[in-house]
């Protein structure tokens, strides 16, 4: 393992640049060191104006992602010394496809939009008194969504997607995992309501399983996979509007939902 | 009262309306050509043309089974061509790549559960396999007997 290791690091300053340019700077290769130590050894002894996101430095608040040779991570998990070999680089990018405000930060508000319209949360259509209690749920009902309730937004999935850099009004995977989170949760009663999103050209059916976001997904939240089991479900539901019209209820919550 | 300071010199922050402007990377025409992950995916799809070539090739023997011997000759000939043969080898590479490929993606697919417990990939994946080999077999059975 080689004592000291280039950082190329992308820099862009809205005030003075048209465009990203890389900045190269040595950094000291320690056993223990992420790829965040380097960016925070730069930031504290070499140059201040680095600009990049991080927080808790533990794999869960999803601040640290971004492209560590090509490669979307999070930095904080990302260890210096597995590209320390004598004369490497590591190339550090902000996240591909995502508009970049400076040098390693992106622009997250179209992603946060995407979210939101997925509903990521518990919808009740009837409200059962407190005093019945707390929903319960069995380990195997719990199981069925914790998988995809693991997702932390760090949006590396976004990165490894090419549909949405080709396409940016797809949904997206993470997205599409947290609907999926909610619709397999035994206390949701919301999934008609995400499938005027979701059983769309923008939603599951934009995406041509690429798989690349379930590869790079820190958490193993497999989006790809709630992606696809989705598709399967919206493709059985249509064959079952025409077998039984009357019990199929996505069309009408589609139709309120082009009305509204 | 204080006047917003209009920036005046050349180097300046371009703004938007409420944020400084950002840099919109673009996706290049080759954005596939330069990682393996792409490039297999690209190759999958890729795949689809070469099934449907074997389709049309079967659709065809099929017509000129139609027309009588002496068609059903001219296309076997065809077939013994160092085109036909180069067509249907690429092909063949191509229609089991595109097999292996999407069996392997099958058990991300389907989330298949048995007594509560999801099934391990290779359970949901190895019907296919099998499936795939008896017709195969059976196939080759009856073109070789």
């Amino acid at each position: 393992m080689a004592d000291k290791i280039i950082l190329e690091v992308a820099r862009y300053s809205p005030e003075r640049d048209a465009k990203p340019s890389f900045q190269s700077y040595e950094v000291p290769v320690y056993k223990e060191w992420v790829v965040l130590d380097a960016l925070n050894y730069i930031k504290d002894q070499v140059d201040g104006s680095l600009t990049y996101r991080w927080s808790c430095r533990m794999g869960i608040c999803g601040s640290c992602g971004m492209m560590v040779n090509g490669e979307p991570k999070l930095t904080c998990a990302t260890f210096l010394s597995s590209y320390a070999h004598n004369g490497s680089k590591v190339r550090v990018e902000p996240l591909r496809y995502f508009p970049v405000v400076r040098d390693l930060v992106t622009e997250l508000s179209d992603f946060l939009v995407k979210l939101t319209k997925v509903k990521p949360w518990l919808i009740r259509h009837d409200e059962p008194p407190l005093t019945q209690g707390e929903f319960l749920q069995t380990p195997d009902q719990l199981d069925r969504y914790k998988q995809f309730s693991m997702c932390i937004n760090c949006t590396l999935c976004y990165a490894a997607c090419p549909v949405v850099g080709l396409d940016p009004v797809f949904v997206g995977p993470a997205a599409i995992a947290l609907a999926q989170r909610y619709n397999m949760d035994s206390r949701d009663q919301g999934t008609e309501e995400r499938t005027a999103v979701l059983a769309h050209p923008e939603g599951i059916w934009g995406c041509t399983f690429v798989g690349e976001c379930t590869r790079v997904c820190p958490k193993h939240v497999d989006p790809a996979g709630a992606i696809q089991q989705y598709k399967l479900k919206a493709a059985l539901d249509w064959v079952k509007s025409f077998v039984m019209p009357g019990e199929h209820k996505s069309k009408d919550v589609r139709s309120e939902a082009a009305n509204d | 009262m204080c006047a917003v300071k209009q920036p005046t010199t050349r180097t300046a922050p371009a703004y938007t309306e409420f944020h400084p402007r950002w840099y919109r990377p673009q996706v290049s025409v080759y954005w596939w050509l330069f990682q393996r992950q792409y490039l297999k995916f690209i190759l999958r799809e890729l795949s689809s043309v070469f099934v449907a070539a074997f389709v049309v090739i079967t659709l065809l023997q099929l017509n000129a089974l139609r027309n009588g011997p002496e068609a059903y000759a001219r296309f076997q000939q065809w077939l013994q061509t160092p085109a036909a043969i180069a067509l249907n080898v690429v092909s063949f590479c191509f229609v089991v790549f595109h097999a292996i490929t999407w069996f392997n993606l099958a058990p991300s697919a389907m989330a298949v559960r048995l007594r509560g417990k999801p099934l391990p990939d290779f359970m949901v994946a190895a019907p296919n396999y099998a499936v795939w080999l008896v017709v195969s077999g059976a196939v080759a059975w009856l073109v070789l007997r």
